[in-house]
Parts: C-alpha cells; structure tokens; sequence
C-alpha cells in the first residue's frame, strides 16, 4: 500500500456566522480519482480550499506524503504539487489565454517575458484539454466553457502531483466533459491523485476510484470502487432516496406565448432563427457551448440587443432594445453566469431577491420593504435556500446556494416566460429535483419555459421539444419522443437531420 | 455602521485634543466658523459620494465651484442680470456639466477620471476668461441675498447656528432618504458593485449612473454659490482650489469606497466635519497653515488604516461567535 499523497484529519473552519467543516478527514492516494460529493453548502469546495492554502483551517492536520504540513499560501501548496481548479473562475479577463496559464510563472529569457516559449508551452496545454484556440485570444472573448478548459490547463501547467478540481465540468457540454474525464484518466496513468467534485453523479461513477461523501460540513460516508452507484451515492448524499427524478407531465400546449421570428443576434448575425414556445410548455435548447444559445436567450431579453427580426410576447413586439421593456412584459431570464450577471456578490441574499421587483414593488418610488422581506422569505424557504439569515452577503454562500438566489430573484417577478439558461449548474441532486418541479408547476400554471442545458438527460428529461442549435442556428427540432442522446448530439454537431431516423425534417419557421 | 463609529470617534479625539492645546478652539465664534466651512464642504461631500458609490470619480467640483462662484456675482455686478436670471442661469450651468460628465461617461464609455479632470482643467479655465482673472464679487450690494451664507440664527445666548447649516441639513436628509429608502438609491448600490448584473434585472444602469454625476455637479453649484455669497468675492485663479480632493477625502474616510457600492451620507458628513476641524486646529496650534496638507494626508491614512483594522477584528470577532454558538447549540 504506498503512503497517501494527501492527508486530512479533523478538519474544522468555520466563517462569519456559519460552521462549513465539523472535523472533517480524507486521504488520497497516488493514481486515484477520488470524487468528492455532498449537497449544496456541504463544505466540499471550503475542504479544496484548505487543502490547496487557499483558506487555512481553524484546527486539524493536514499531511502531504506523510510529512505534517501548514499551507499559508496558495504558492506553498504549488510547492508541494498540490494545484486547484476553483469552482468559480479566477482568471484575468483582460489578459490573453497564455498569459493566463504561465500567470505569476512566465517563463523568461535574459530576464524579459519570453512570448514565444509561451505561446508555444501555451498550445501544448490547450492540446490536452482539447482546446483549439490561439493563446493569443483575449480571454474574455471566450465563452465561459472555454474559460474553464483555460483554467483547467493552466492546472496542468504546473504539473501537479495532486490535482483538486471544483465542479471542473459544471460549465462544460457534455463531450467537453467526456474529454476533460479521458484527460483524467491520463493523468491518473500517470501517477498523479485527482480529487475530483462534481453534482453529475454519471460522471463521478465513470471515473471515480473512491467516493467521499459531505453532509453539513462531516464526513457521511465512502464508498469503495464496487460500491459506487446512483441510488447508494445519493441515498448518502441526501439520506433519502430519490424517486422519479423527472416529474415534468407534458401538457396540452396552449396558446403561442413566445413567438421569436427570423432574430439575427449580434454573434452570429448571418443566421436567422425563429422558434415558438406555447403556455404550459417546456422548450429545451441543445447544443455545444459556443453554439449561440445563451446568446439567443440574451437577444430576446434585450441585454444584448439582436440586429435584426421580431420578438413577440403573447402576440405583441417586444422592445428588444431594453430588458426593462422586456421585464415588464413578463419575460424573466436566469442568466448562465451568476457571478457576473446575476448576483451582486456583496449584496445580501436579501437585496438580491428583490433586486429585478423593486420597481414593481415601490411605493412612489420609495422602497417596499415589507414586500421585500416578505419575498425574501417567499423564495428562501421555496427554494430551499441555505443561509444564516436574509441579511448575509450571496457572496459567502455555497455556490449551489447562489445559483438559487438567482432563480428566487427571477421567480419573484412572477414571469410568464421564463428563460433558463443552464438553470442546474453547480446544483446538488435534490436541489435539482426541486428546480424540476418548480419548472413543471409554473407550466401548469401556463408559463412558457425556454431553458438551454448542456446536459442530455436533462433535456431529454424535462422538455416537451427541443431545439438543438449548432454554429449560431437551429438546426434541429426533436419532438419528446424522439429526444434521445444519438438524435441530439447529431443535430449539434451539425449532422444533417435527415441522418437520424427518427429525426423529423425541420418545418419552415426552423430556417435552415 | 461600524465604519462610522470609527471615524465618528477619530472626530472626537481630534476635537478633544485641540480644545486642550488650544482655548479659542472652544469659543463661539470659532465653532460657529467651522461649523459654517464643515457645512458648505459637506454638500459638495454628499454630491460627489453619490459619484463614487457608482464607481466613479469627480475631479472637477472645484472648478465648477469656481465657475459659479465667479459666475454669479460676475452677471449680477458686471452684466447687471437681475436675480430671477442669474440664479437659474448657475443652475442650469452646474446640472448641464453634470450632464455632459455622466453622458460622455455612459454612453461614450469615457472613464470618468478623464472627463472629470479635463473638467477641471476647462471650468476653471473659462471662468479666469470671462472675468479676465479679475476678482469678481458683490461689494456693498446684494446683502440680503448674502444672509443666505452670511446669515445667523439664534440659538442659545452668545451662539448662532450659521445659515449654512440649514442647507446642509436640508440635503443630506433628502441625500440619505434617496440613498436608503428609494428605489433609486438601491439601484445605484447595485451597479456601483456589478453594473452588468444590474443590467440584467432591468435596470437603467446608464440613467442612473448620469443622475449621479448631475447630483454632484449640482450641488457643487449649490456649494459653489453659498461659498461666493459668504466670502464675498472670488478669484478665478484659486477660488475653490483642491475643493473636490477635500470632497473626496471626506467621502471616503466617511466610509465610501472608490471601488463603487458603498456609502452612507452620515459618515460623509463626519467625514466633512472631520476635515474641517483638522485645517481648523492647524490654524490654532501652528499658527501657520504650511503643513496643512501633510497632516491632513496622514490623518487620512490613519483613518483608512484603522478602518481596515476595525473590519478585520470585527470579521474575527464574528467568526469565533458562530462557532461558540454552534458548538453550544449542539452540547
Ligand atoms: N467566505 C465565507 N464566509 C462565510 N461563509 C462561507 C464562506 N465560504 C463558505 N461559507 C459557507 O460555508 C458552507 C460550505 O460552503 P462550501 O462552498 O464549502 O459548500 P460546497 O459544498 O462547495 O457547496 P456547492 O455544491 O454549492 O458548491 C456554506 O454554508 C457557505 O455558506
Ligand atoms: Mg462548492
């Protein structure tokens, strides 16, 4: 049995109101994948963080190859071969890609920044993740995805011996995800020990070794490479099991609600795309990141205006210039990245909740804050929130627990078509569940859902249709009973529709 | 709140200690004086705190103090205006440039350093053109107009709250109640901290970011005015040097930061009264102004420093409470 690479016993942290770890332990070993699994706020990325010198942790010990160590700094855990790829993004988004990845250990030639060796060393990097972009492009011209396979191979650079990654794949499609975990398994050939945190259980039982499971900041429990399987991680995970795990009904689809024709957004202004969404539906849209997706949602919320066709909300034309406009036609839109567009990070969960209703809720201009705390509350137990009080800043919570901020702000507005967009990222399984029911009972009660989801099975779970977009245009419709995963990822990867069987020929308003 | 009880208890030191090293510091001439310069500092203070909660900067309110006060007392004696043209005219001239700052700001995505500071360069400027850097003021005339500056009301026996005051109490009321309990006020917190995000909940970051700059240069008009009115006469060449930095300085040791988001005009007035005390018990102790500025940039520095402090051991403080509490709860 070789000695544990890494070595936790007894962890404890706790923060401004909030105790995340409870005496904590874990090891890991060399060439293992050891998957980390717990709801949302069970203090898994606070454990990442102390084992990479992020944070330090308030008692317990942590041992690197036997040896008791302190880190003080993330440069010291480096030192040691231990490198994080953190939850949330940490890049400098005005710098290039290369510069991202050597940041702070650029190579150097008679004492300059040597480009070429980076630029060079850089391609090497984005090879592995399976990235195909110049290391000269900005980062931030880079859809978030990709930001993240940047982050991922600015990981690899520093040729870690212990690699922890924080929901590495939560804004990934799913064949990114597929290449990120053979990359995995590479490494894991190769000796070095991956700690690996995911909400896709799917993933976790391809590639795990081990899994250690978090409940409210303790350890609930492991299981061993035979053990692992759906039901025995989540019945630990949640301590219940979880029955039909896609509740959505189809209903009888009601009058056309959305009715979006021949929009041309401002990334891909060559194709025009038209789609409709009906009361009561649930429309899904498919693709690879980067396909135009998110960009299509922006377009008819107004925050990036489109250049070009008509957006109609219950047959009237939408003001596609002012998401104020948009807003008050009862159009909601959760964005894809809560960080940048849609939280205030050092606002409180209160402040944040009411934030898109205040100016329905004023009183001659003035604050309702009855009605904004009331809502708070509405949304906070509806959504399960989990936070010591409604005055905490959203910054200080897990990051599930943000993302459903951000749906309790945009269901407080009470919309009739609501826009998803990646509605589940970074969302513990029961949470999940919760935002599924939460969307079939709005569309039994008639709102028309538009939501883009990089993961099949929820697509093919959830939706009545689905759009499958390729390239910055539909390619595709699926009716439910021809969603599969063969039918979907065919259309976007731009396969022809008429290859797959089952694949109706797109009619007219779908131009092609 | 805890940042204003900070700087709240750094005025009272500095008060303290220059009433004990000097005996006019307490006199009721002297308090009534630096009550009258902490109120006119503290309305250009509260206009450009608006500014910065959005992020940004005005470096021109000592200019556009400038261009009023030379202005007015320029079309009254010099082009003999009546009062009912003259005043709208300052006013119109202090919200345009606010105007002009906040749309070349929003819509030509200008930084707000920039505009701000060729502000400062052009008002000025102008304002030494018309009057040819001649001293403009008011003479013997327009003395009931003055009061508004000049003016006392009687208080308590031998002391009398200067008419500045009242101005001052008037705005910041409405300043706090706009900040704290409007619609608006919330919205310029939010885009002072994430201005897409703000955008994405439907608000009007641009119109809201404009309003700013109009409040700041609108009430450094306002300012402007009252600073003219009180000491009678202006000239273009230092009337109103280094106003917006002691604005500045005021809004951030009263608890705004420049990175936008934050700000409550209480600690700005403290801010502004704290700034003021300090060039007044310069003045009594020394007896010489010559080191003003470097005592007024280490008081500053302190009062940041202490600040920072006060907030890292609160945090602490916060945290080993949490886990006292959780721990008890669970025994
Ligand atoms: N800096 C902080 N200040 C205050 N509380 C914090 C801070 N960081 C984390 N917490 C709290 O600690 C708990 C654990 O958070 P953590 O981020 O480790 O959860 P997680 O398991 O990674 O959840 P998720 O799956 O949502 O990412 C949460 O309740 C969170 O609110
Ligand atoms: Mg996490």
């Amino acid at each position: 049995m070789s000695l544990p690479l890494l070595e936790a016993n007894r962890l404890e942290k706790s923060f401004a109101g909030v105790r995340a770890l409870r005496g904590v332990s874990m090891s890991l070993k060399p060439a293992e994948v050891l998957a980390v699994i717990g709801e949302n706020g069970a203090g898994k990325s606070t454990l990442m963080k102390i084992l990479a010198g992020v944070q330090s942790a308030d008692s317990g010990e942590l041992k690197v190859d036997g040896a008791a160590r302190a880190f003080r700094s993330v440069g010291e855990a480096l030192s040691h071969g231990v490198a994080l790829i953190h939850q949330e993004l940490n890049l400098a988004e005005t710098l290039d890609v290369g510069a991202n990845i050597f940041l702070g250990r650029e190579p150097r030639r008679f004492g300059l920044i040597d480009e070429r060796k980076i630029r060079s060393e850089a391609r090497r990097y984005l090879d592995q993740v399976g990235l195909s972009i110049d290391p000269t492009t900005p980062l931030n011209a880079l859809p978030i995805g990709q930001q993240q396979l940047v982050e991922i191979a600015k990981a690899l650079s520093v040729n870690a011996r212990v690699l922890i990654m924080d929901e590495p794949t939560s804004s990934l499609s799913g064949h990114e995800a597929q290449s990120l975990l053979k990359l995995i398994d590479t490494l894991r050939s190769r000796g070095v020990g991956i700690v690996y945190i995911s909400h896709r259980l799917a993933e976790v039982e391809a590639i795990a070794d081990r899994v250690e499971v978090l409940r409210d900041g303790e350890n609930a429990g492991a299981l061993q490479k035979g053990e692992i399987c759906h039901a025995k991680m989540v019945s630990l995970m949640v301590g219940r099991e979880l029955s039909q795990f896609y509740p959505h009904q189809t209903l009888a689809p009601g009058a056309a609600i959305l009715d979006v024709q021949e929009l041309r957004t401002a990334t891909h202004p060559k194709h025009r795309n038209s789609l409709t969404v009906h009361a009561g539906e649930i429309v899904g849209i498919a693709g690879l990141v980067g396909a135009g997706r998110t960009e299509l949602l922006e377009a008819i919320f107004g925050v990036n205006p489109p250049v070009g066709g008509t957006v109609l909300v219950q047959g009237f034309p939408l003001n596609t210039r002012s998401p104020q406009a948009v807003i008050k036609a009862g159009v909601a839109l959760v964005p894809e990245d809560r960080k940048h567009s849609g939280l205030v990070l050092e606002m409180s969960v209160r402040e944040n909740i009411s934030l898109a209703t205040l100016a329905r809720d004023q009183r001659l201009g003035f604050l309702n804050r009855e009605r904004e705390q009331s809502l708070c509350q509405e949304m906070t137990s509806a959504m399960n929130i989990k936070t010591p009080s409604a005055d905490q800043p959203v910054q200080f919570l897990s990051g599930g627990n943000q993302q459903k901020v951000v749906i309790g702000k945009w269901l407080a507005a009470a919309p009739r078509v609501l826009l998803l967009d990646e509605p589940t990222r970074g969302i513990d399984i029961g949470a999940k569940q919760e935002i599924y029911r939460l969307m079939d009972e709005l569309a039994s009660r008639g709102v028309g859902i538009l939501f883009v989801s990089s993961e099949l099975e929820e697509i093919i779970g959830m939706a009545d249709r689905a759009l499958v977009m390729h390239e910055g245009r539909i390619r595709g419709e699926l009716k439910r009973a021809e969603l599969s995963e063969e039918s979907i990822m065919n259309l976007a990867t731009g396969g022809d529709a008429s290859h797959g069987s089952s694949i109706v020929q797109t009619a007219s308003p779908f131009s092609l | 709140m805890k940042k204003i009880l900070g700087i709240l208890a750094l005025l009272i030191v500095v008060c303290i200690l220059t009433a004990c090293l000097s005996s006019s510091f307490l006199s009721a001439y002297n308090i009534e004086n630096v009550l009258r310069r902490s109120a006119l500092f503290g309305i250009l203070s509260i206009g450009v705190a608006f500014v910065i909660i959005t992020g940004g900067i005005d470096l021109s309110l000592g200019s556009v103090v400038c261009l009023v006060g030379c202005a007015l007392p320029w079309l009254l004696t010099v082009q003999h205006w009546p009062l009912s043209l003259a005043i709208p005219t300052v006013a119109a001239l202090s919200i345009g440039i606010g105007l002009a700052h906040g749309l070349l700001v929003t819509k030509l995505r200008i930084q707000p350093f920039i505009v701000t500071l060729c502000g400062l360069l052009l008002y000025r400027g102008i304002a030494r053109g018309f009057t040819r850097d001649q001293t403009v003021g008011f003479g013997n005339e327009f003395k009931p107009l003055r009061t508004l500056a000049t003016g006392k009301i009687p208080f308590l026996p031998g002391f009398d709250i200067p008419a500045p005051l009242i101005f001052l109490v008037v705005v910041a009321i409405v300043a706090a109640i706009f900040l704290n309990r409007t619609i608006y006020g919330r919205y310029l917190l939010a885009l002072g901290r994430n201005p897409q995000a703000a955008t994405y909940s439907g608000i009007r970051t641009e119109r809201m970011t404009i309003l700013a700059y109009v409040i700041s240069s609108g009430l450094a008009g306002l300012g402007g005015a009252l600073f003219v009115l009180d000491v009678n006469s202006a000239q273009p060449v230092d009337f109103g040097n280094f106003y917006e930095l002691y604005a500045i300085a005021a809004a951030v040791l009263g608890g705004c930061s420049l990175r936008g988001g934050e700000g409550a005009i209480v600690g700005v007035l403290i801010g502004a009264a704290l700034m003021q005390v300090l060039r007044n018990t310069i003045t009594l102790v020394t007896e010489k102004n010559n080191v003003e500025f470097a005592i007024i940039g280490a008081v500053i520095l302190v009062g940041v420093i202490a600040d920072e402090l006060t907030r890292r051991i609160a945090y602490r403080r916060r945290t080993a409470q949490a886990l006292r509490q959780t721990i008890t709860s669970e025994a």
